[in-house]
């Protein structure tokens, strides 16, 4: 190595924009290098001279940068801050070198220049397009074991990183009137004249400078300055405008419905040490009420044998790493084109003193003053030829040149090769809101035709030509959309004025000289996918007609770059190997994203505890500190039981439950639903929406309430309270609380708005403490101010409003285990407090705290059902053994109608039944299935289902509810529950186990 | 009977307050709140009753000292009073057909304050947050990340977020990673 210069021999002295003291140091598969400031990992890579920066993907064949922007197919690469801020797949063409820029190639093994892999390559004419599809199918058992992980384990490009994610990503919703995406003239232009309104503008660009084109085109004016100038300038004007927000290194990835679209700003990707509390990237959700498309055109390159070798690049990728990053991607750089826009590339690197030896036209006979200029310039310029091979492997050495007609072959030694075949709009984003594209049969491309949502395209992106006309179109675009937005006649119009060409029409799409259906060569349509012409041939004669097929059968475009540059090619050589015109083969759908998009970007704020919200009971630290054991419930975290010392769950539950019914139990059951229906009508409307009778309750009392759908299967159930004649307290079960409040709002504003009622969801306003067993009423009355607590004055299923600990309490008298019992409703955030003094004050009287568990247990002794686990969505209340809830005078209520359809009147209906196991220690599984003979052949007729089942220590045995086919009838049959380890024998009961005839409810 | 025993209040959030940048997210004192339904002939007799004309035009509010009005619905109000006032009682003279529920504990108030705070509830609600759009005096239910909340726009730089209690902690959390946010 000679000499080398500081930021690689390849850099161009006085050539380009970024300053030659500001250098940074990275690292390449281990290798140190240094570039500039600004250099993309492609810029820097090539500045000092290295074009190899990948294997592909299939064939594993040596590859180089193609491209200078979002579009690269090939230079992917592997980027690692540390273990678990690791990026595979990185475009170097996209990422920007900081200090200490770690980067690894990819698909290689055991090195870049020797990979085992590229064996792949020598047998390739074995491995043709659908090659997986055919090869693999016998036998079928191998698919899933041996053939698909091999195949996956080969397969893909970077490696997914194995650890968690440690960036923070953020999110941003924002509104606009004028949502311009690219920076370039036209963007610009179209931003400066919506903003002149007034209007708020947010403009993006996913490059880190704006100017787009302007940034290598070298002979252009706007407004008196060169181009980039004038982009510069514009956009500092801009970003000082308070109705502007300008967003670069901020892709415009998804168009979604109503003007809806996603951007993905990366914001410390570039920066060598970011600060901890920078996001990595952040997610824009914007709405915006026009949208200006100015996304520009992409350059295709040429279909030709060997056209991926390293050192082929597209024109004007060549272009933008000379004239903006001051970079020679050679020393002897050869031309094959299809039309003129090569010509300003070969004609900027000659100037800069690269020699340039050959122009190789396909074009008979190209006539245009760039064409003579670039004779004048003493390029050889060869019209009618075509470049048929690419010598080289791992650099591009020679291009092997024939007429297109036929003729003698000539070898011109090149190190660079950059070629064009013209442009394709970016009509991504324009496809992705549903607009539909049409064909423009005189320049072989597809425009925007018709809109389907409130936007424009501009620019190179809707096939204008020319930079003045591509400017007006863009000033007036900008304008209208502001006019529109209702910013009409305001501000001063804007008028810019342009010089220098910007053409971008011309060329060719499909395969070119050489690369024709007579012939095996690897001709390149796709390079990320190694999808080649042949391929495409092949699978017209496989039989895929349609370009959707022709796509899925090759790949071709289903990469990650989503074929940028492969798309149109493919569609032009599967047309005419189908002999249709391209319009009736038709063009494959864009999807969002436009690029990758990090799966951080998407998820953003939503990691840890923000993934989902997570509930919380007033009593909760309470809980906590005494060790409790949690369950989740819906958001909510339940105490589920209390170990102590020593304890087990099953021991824990036990004495919990035996505690309620010797001494007194204290439990959590904030979570239940509430909610207070308000109004003159009140009692009318709960009539409607429950089985049971509520017009003559009396204030003060209590009812279980039992809730149907339409169509008679139970939909919910619990206690409500008569506060006053126009108020209740309803209370719900803790998941049913949002469906019952929708279910009863529902009911009110379509079937009953006349009622005079109002519902309020007060499920958190009240912290609720239960108090339950025979010392609960002694334990809570002598905290209770205001309420006569005697069981004459406050029976079973009664409310009382009053005072406890010196706040305001509802206290309900109720039981969900079958003991006298108390819920006492506090305001919320006295919850935990009240709790606390219940507790001293019990504590010595054996008040012991119980969790979930042992309240299922509590209510199962009694036979009380919990709606979703002893129901299912087809039990009605008869099936329940809750006839009694239904008011029997009644004439209406919501279910009324479906309790009368024929099968849920028709006998055979599975009834709620207890279980006994003949042997007590055997406890069922719920779910168990129930059979009436256990000597039946298999599949056995089951009759029936375990729906709870538990150890009741209070019992002394197993119990176990559970839904069996005509259950009433069936009281001490004995039926069997078969399970794996042998079949149990039980005996069918009533529901009630414990206290059959409820005498420790009124105590 | 009764043993001299006062509970006292437990707020869900027990941090103060955060954020290193302009914008700090703080707990808003306690106030009193009713959710108050009625329909469009109560509506006088009922900001009579307030001492404040209840607000009939979507996303506005009413003030009057120490107590607000915030317009959620057609027939919906949520009222807060963070000073010494009777609300509950105050309403209770109205002899108009209406719901009155307080709500007191069942809501929780978040204040984010300073310059961009508007970018730090954009974080996670997606509604329009420009002053053109959301004036000072704006409110509306609405959403903040995976939660409902009610929003409210008391200053230029300063909303006032009401959630319920259990997802106060969310909200506060939510709102905290948002305001680290606003400094890039």
């Amino acid at each position: 190595m000679t000499n080398q210069v500081h930021s690689g021999s390849n850099r161009i002295s006085g050539a380009g924009r970024l300053t030659p003291a500001k250098t940074v140091r990275f690292t390449f598969d281990g290798q140190s290098l240094t570039g500039l400031e600004g250099d993309t990992l492609a810029s820097a890579l090539l500045a000092n001279g290295i074009h190899l920066v990948g294997r592909s993907f299939k064939y594993h064949r040596p590859r180089g940068i193609l491209s200078a922007g979002s579009e690269e197919p090939n230079a992917l690469v592997d980027i690692e801050r540390d273990k678990s801020r690791k990026q595979p797949n990185v475009r170097a063409t996209v990422q920007e070198i900081y200090d200490g820029l770690k980067v690894k190639s990819q698909n290689r093994w055991p090195s870049l220049t020797f990979d085992v892999g590229a064996i792949n390559d020598v047998f390739s004419p074995m491995l043709p397009a659908g090659f997986y599809y055919k090869t693999f199918m016998w036998p079928k058992f191998a698919w899933k074991t041996i053939y698909e992980p091999k195949i996956r384990a080969a397969a893909g490009l970077g490696v997914v990183p194995g650890e968690p994610d440690t960036d923070r990503y953020s999110n941003r919703f924002a509104h606009c009137d004028v949502l311009v995406v690219g920076a370039g003239a036209a963007g610009l232009a179209a931003a400066l004249s919506a903003a002149a309104t007034g209007a708020t503008v947010i403009l993006c660009d996913e490059q880190p400078e704006v100017g787009g084109a302007l940034r290598y085109e070298s002979d252009v004016t706007i407004d008196g300055a060169p181009g980039y100038e004038w982009a510069t300038a514009t956009i500092a004007r801009l970003r000082a405008m308070d109705n502007v927000t300008v967003l670069t290194r901020t892709t415009a990835f998804g168009y979604y419905a109503q003007n809806f679209v996603g951007l993905a700003e990366r914001i410390s990707d570039h920066l060598s040490t970011p600060a901890a509390e920078m996001p990595r990237e952040r997610l824009w959700q914007i709405r915006a009420k026009k949208v200006v498309l100015a996304t520009g055109a992409i350059e295709r390159h040429m279909v030709f044998a060997n056209n991926d070798r390293p050192g082929v690049m597209l024109a004007s990728a060549a272009r933008m790493f000379l004239n903006h990053y001051g970079v020679a991607i050679g020393r002897k750089v050869g031309v094959y084109t299809a039309n003129d826009s090569a010509y300003a590339a070969a004609i900027d690197l000659k100037r800069a003193g690269i020699d340039v030896p050959i122009i190789v036209d396909t074009r008979d006979n190209p006539k245009s003053a760039i064409v003579e200029e670039a004779r004048s310039l003493g390029i050889e310029v060869l019209p009618g030829h075509a470049v048929f091979s690419a010598g080289g492997k791992r650099r591009v050495s020679s291009m092997l040149i024939k007429p297109n007609r036929g003729g003698s072959e000539r070898k011109v030694a090149v190190d660079a090769v950059i070629v064009s075949a013209g442009w394709t709009p970016s009509v991504h984003l324009f496809s992705q809101s549903r607009g539909k594209v049409a064909w423009d049969a005189a320049n072989e491309r597809f425009l925007p035709g018709t809109y389907a949502q409130d936007c424009l395209s501009v620019g190179a992106c809707n096939g204008t030509d020319g930079l003045q006309d591509v400017i007006n179109e863009a000033i007036a675009a900008g304008g209208s959309s502001a006019e529109q937005a209702g910013f009409a006649g305001k501000g001063t119009p804007v008028s810019l004025t342009a010089t220098g060409s910007a053409s971008w029409i011309g060329g060719m799409i499909g395969s070119a000289a050489g690369a024709g259906p007579d012939t095996t060569v690897k001709a390149f349509v796709d390079f990320q996918n190694d999808v080649t012409a042949k391929d495409v041939r092949l699978a017209v004669r496989e039989g895929m007609h349609s370009i959707e097929h022709v796509k899925r059968f090759t790949t071709n475009g289903m990469a990650t770059d989503q074929g940028k540059t492969s798309n149109l090619h493919g569609l032009a050589i599967a047309a005419e190997a189908l002999n249709k015109p391209i319009p009736a083969v038709g063009l494959t759908t864009f999807r969002a994203p436009f690029t990758p998009v990090t799966f951080g970007t998407i998820v953003n704020h939503a990691r840890h505890d923000l993934f989902d919200p997570t509930r919380r009971t007033p009593m909760h630290a309470w809980h906590a500190a005494q060790g409790a054991a949690f369950e989740d419930v819906g958001q909510w975290k339940r105490a589920w039981y209390y170990p102590q010392a020593g304890e087990d769950m099953h021991a824990a539950v036990n004495r919990e439950c035996v505690a309620v019914r010797t001494e007194a139990g204290i439990f959590d059951a904030s979570t239940l639903g509430k909610i207070e229906v308000v109004g003159p009508d009140a009692a009318k409307f709960l009539e409607l929406l429950y089985t049971n009778p509520w017009e003559k309750l009396g204030v003060g009392r209590l009812r279980y309430g039992i809730m149907l759908r339409e169509d008679g299967f139970i939909y919910d159930d619990g206690v409500v309270g008569r506060l006053a004649e126009d108020r209740f307290h309803v209370t719900t079960t803790t998941g049913g609380a949002p469906r019952v409040m929708n279910h009863m709002e529902d009911y009110l504003q379509t079937e009953f708005p006349h009622l005079d009622v109002w519902l309020t969801s007060t499920t958190e306003q009240w912290g609720v403490i239960a108090v339950q067993g025979p010392r609960s009423r002694e334990i809570i009355a002598p905290l209770v101010e205001g309420i006569d607590m005697s069981n004459e004055a406050m029976p079973h299923m009664s409310v009382r409003e009053g005072k406890i600990c010196g706040v305001p309490t509802r206290l309900f008298r109720m039981s969900f285990t079958g003991e006298t019992g108390y819920e006492i409703n506090v305001p919320a955030d006295y919850g935990q407090a009240v709790w606390e003094a219940i507790y001293e004050r019990g504590k010595p009287l054996g008040l012991t705290p119980y969790g979930t568990e042992a309240m299922h247990i509590l209510r199962a002794e009694k036979g009380y059902i919990i709606v979703g686990q002893d129901t299912d969505g087809t039990v009605t209340p008869q099936d329940a053994g809750l006839t009694w809830a239904i008011g029997k005078n009644k004439t209406d209520y919501v279910g009324i109608r479906g309790l009368l359809r024929r099968d849920l009147v028709t006998p055979g209906r599975k009834q709620l039944v207890g279980l006994k196991t003949v042997d007590p220690k055997v406890v069922l599984e719920e779910g168990a299935q129930i059979v009436a003979n256990p000597n039946q052949p298999v599949p056995m007729t089951m009759i029936g289902h375990v729906t709870s089942s538990y150890w009741s220590e209070n019992c002394g045995r197993s119990i176990a509810l559970a839904l069996v086919i005509d259950g009433t009838k069936r009281l001490g049959e004995t039926l069997y529950v078969p399970m794996p380890n042998g079949v149990i024998e039980v005996e069918v009961t009533g529901t009630v186990f414990f206290d059959e005839k409820g005498e420790r409810l009124n105590g | 009977m009764v043993e001299t025993i006062q509970a006292t209040r437990l707020h869900p959030l027990q941090s103060g307050r955060t954020g290193p940048a302009a914008v700090s997210v703080t707990l808003a004192d306690n106030a009193t709140r009713v959710s108050l339904r009625a329909r469009p002939d109560a509506v006088a007799a009922l900001s009579k009753a307030l001492g404040l004309a209840l607000p009939t035009k979507p996303k506005s509010t009413a003030v009057n000292g120490s107590r607000a009005a915030l317009w959620l619905g057609p027939d919906e109000w949520l009222i807060i009073d963070d000073g010494e006032s009777n609300l509950v009682a105050d309403l209770a003279k109205a002899k108009v057909l209406h719901s009155a529920v307080d709500v007191s504990h069942r809501n929780v108030g978040i204040i984010v304050s300073g310059k961009g705070a508007e970018g730090v509830v954009n974080g996670g609600c997606p509604q329009d947050l420009s002053e053109r759009a959301f004036p000072v005096g704006a409110a509306s239910r609405t959403v903040l990340g995976k939660i409902e909340v009610v929003l409210w726009r008391t200053a230029e730089n300063t909303f006032r977020v009401e959630c319920w209690r259990s997802f106060s902690p969310y909200a506060f959390a939510f709102l905290q990673v948002s305001a680290r946010d606003i400094w890039v």
